[in-house]
């Protein structure tokens, strides 16, 4: 083929010298947008990398370990033998005395302000206000009767001794970081490719792809190329902001870890591509996400254990693609289990990403 | 490769959309080398059309043949071949115009340097702006350059003016020009007649779904038979007898739309005076009267009783 270079224009003319293709490839060039478009929107950002670390910090604050509490008891002052209980409890460190009058003391209990009210007719006679449904109230109750009892002469009949110890791996950090982890790769995996593949398809940019020689699994490998590297980057960050900020242990094995992120990332990702498979609008898809992921956020047990559901329910819970993950990242991070005992977990994750995927690519809606 | 003596041929089309019959029986050649115009009214078929020539859309029946070759023998190889700009395309806001120029030009086998299809479509000092930050001509012309990406030997655009000032028009005009000068196909679909005049070797006129003229716009416009139109707009209200001008001398033919009639005459300046001696015999005002050289709109009008564009 000769190619004319007779431009008489000289803005430019069409008759240039296409040249065989070199370097882009189509893989490479779809992955680098999909990155490009991830990364030049600052929500996305937020949502997949921040937000995660501060659910965790804000949980971890919130439930830390703290010395045992100090019981705050209302002392009622109208009672006659007031001065002689503010005298023996106000020695005992474990207790904070606060002096009330009628009225303040039914409100102190009432808001939870103190845990209980002492009301003394005389020191041989004591009365204990206080809600038995609150377990700081009953433990307030013991604190002080026992103090009481021992100022007036009661004495141990059995010797004990404390041997205190701290466990790493059974505080509420430790149970919610792996969940939050998993619920992570749910939500940044499943709105990650459904939203862009969705978004896509609205613009007609989805149909101006299919109308070049694209490679159809070219523009999806691009979704799975990145949802992986982003996965291994939200994993990353969130495994060592808990262990560095709250010291959640790892005590499994680092490639079953990897392996079972890799299949949350899959299987999330082939939920996110089926529910996009033929919707239309953004409205279509968020409806069908949520319909998904409510149920898996409630019941999988990310922020308390899945074992408060009835029996009854369990096995369509334990069916469940995120509990499995949230099980599998727990179970490897707290317990350290090993291949055989993640066996079931696998099973559940992988029948869900061979089912989702390809009813995802057969009813895929390219036009 | 010998050049296939036609670009693009089509067949007996039909397509419907439950009731509603979209493409009804249409039959087109387009010659290798010649710019195409597919006129028409919105809904006409025109972009059903297109996109199944652009094998986006399963014809009920009929038959496609895209540069010697049917959408069923090797999809892929035809498509390394084509050039497509759909209406409507939205590219990613976030991307930039080079960025989104190479992903396109990564899609094909062969084709010019991405530098080299910035320059053509006059988005140089765009390059590195993103697509969210353009204007619509810009976007256009980016829309073309993405259909550009293997240096295609047919270019299909659809509508590709449509809602772009007159400036960005005639630049996308330009644009349209350089590539016929450059030889390739082009196919476009417009609702715009001064666009298929300006840019078409050929046009064929559709309405529901038909071809009901097709040849090159001054042949269409010859066949009027008239050198000029009159436009007599009359005062509302007024009862004025259909067949008002069939004897006025030097009017080839007449037609009414609301208070406006269009009189397609051979020479202006016989004909005027008589037309205003018709009305005056029949006593009814004038409140208008505007001349012009017929267009494609007439020769619309003519066939079709209706406008191009409903105003």
């Amino acid at each position: 083929m000769t190619n004319t270079t007779k431009d008489q224009e000289p803005v430019s003319s069409a008759a240039w010298n296409p040249q065989p293709s070199k370097g882009a490839s189509p893989l490479g060039q779809l992955t680098l947008i999909r990155f490009r478009e991830f990364l030049r929107e600052p929500e996305a950002v937020f949502w997949t990398f921040i937000f995660p670390l501060l659910l965790a910090g804000g949980l971890g604050l919130a439930f830390r370990s703290r010395p045992a509490d100090v019981a705050k008891i209302g002392v009622l002052t109208s009672a006659p033998a007031a001065g002689f209980i503010s005298a023996t409890l106000a020695g005992d460190s474990s207790l904070q005395l606060v002096s009330l009058g009628d009225t303040a003391a039914v409100n102190a209990l009432r808001i939870g302000t103190v845990a209980l009210v002492v009301v003394a007719s005389d020191s041989q006679r004591v009365e204990y206000r206080f809600d038995r449904a609150r377990t700081e109230a009953r433990t307030a109750r013991l604190l002080v009767d026992q103090a009481l009892q021992r100022s007036r002469g009661r004495r141990d009949a059995v010797a004990t001794t404390d041997a205190l110890i701290t466990e790493r791996g059974s505080r509420y950090i430790d149970f919610v970081l792996p969940g939050l982890l998993a619920m992570n790769l749910m939500g940044s995996g499943m709105w990650g490719i459904g939203f862009s593949i969705v978004d896509a398809r609205k613009k007609k940019l989805l149909k101006r792809f299919v109308a070049t020689p694209m490679r159809r699994y070219h523009y999806l490998g691009s979704f799975l190329v990145m949802r992986l590297g982003l996965m291994v980057i939200e994993v990353t960050v969130i495994a060592t902001f808990g262990h560095f900020a709250f010291g959640v242990p790892m005590r499994g094995s680092l490639v079953a870890f990897g392996v079972t992120c890799l299949l949350g990332a899959l299987v999330f990702g082939s939920l996110g591509l089926l529910v996009a498979s033929r919707a239309r609008t953004i409205e279509a898809a968020s409806g069908l996400m949520n319909l998904l992921m409510l149920p898996m956020w409630v019941a999988s047990g990310v922020f308390f254990s899945a074992g408060n559901f009835p029996d009854a329910v369990q096995p369509f819970i334990q069916a469940l693609p995120l509990t499995a993950v949230v099980d599998s990242v727990r179970g490897i991070m707290i317990q350290g289990l090993g291949w055989s005992a993640l066996l079931p977990e696998f099973a559940i994750v992988t029948t869900w990403l061979v089912l989702s995927f390809s009813i995802a690519l057969r009813f895929f809606r390219w036009r | 490769m010998p050049a296939a003596p036609l670009a693009l041929e089509v067949r007996a089309l039909r397509k419907t959309f439950g009731t509603v019959v979209a493409v009804d029986g249409l039959d087109l050649d387009v010659q290798s080398g010649e710019c195409f115009g597919l006129l028409g009214p919105n809904g006409a078929g025109k972009t059903t059309t297109i996109e199944i020539c652009e094998g986006l859309q399963e014809p009920d029946s009929g038959d496609v043949i895209v540069l010697g070759q049917r959408w069923s023998s090797n999809e892929h190889a035809l498509r390394e071949r084509l050039g497509v700009q759909l209406q409507e395309t939205q590219f990613s806001e976030k991307i930039t115009v080079e960025e989104t120029i190479t992903l396109f030009r990564s899609f094909f086998n062969r084709g010019p340097a991405v530098d080299e299809i910035i320059h053509l479509v006059q988005l140089d000092e765009k390059r590195g702006a993103r697509v969210g930050t353009l204007s619509g001509g810009q976007k256009q012309r980016l829309s073309v350059a993405c259909a550009l990406a293997g240096d295609p030997e047919l270019l299909f655009l659809d509508e590709p003016t449509t809602g772009l000032d007159p400036q960005s028009r005639r630049q996308l005009w330009d644009l349209v020009e350089r590539l016929r000068a450059s030889g390739r196909s082009i196919v476009l679909t417009t609702h715009y007649m001064e666009e298929a005049e300006r840019l078409c070797d050929r046009v064929a006129i559709v309405d529901h779904g038909k071809v009901i003229a097709i040849d090159t716009p001054r042949a269409l416009i010859r066949s009027l038979g008239a050198e000029q139109v009159v436009e007599v707009e009359l005062a509302e209200g007024l009862a004025v007898p259909p067949g008002i001008f069939a004897s006025t001398a030097g009017v080839l033919g007449a037609r009414i739309d609301g208070p406006v009639w269009s009189l397609q005459v051979s020479a202006a300046h016989e004909a005027i005076p008589a037309v205003l001696r018709t009305l005056e015999a029949a006593h009814l005002s004038l409140t208008e009267l505007r001349t012009h050289t017929p267009t494609l709109e007439d020769v619309f009008v003519s066939m079709t009783g209706r406008h191009l564009r409903e105003q």
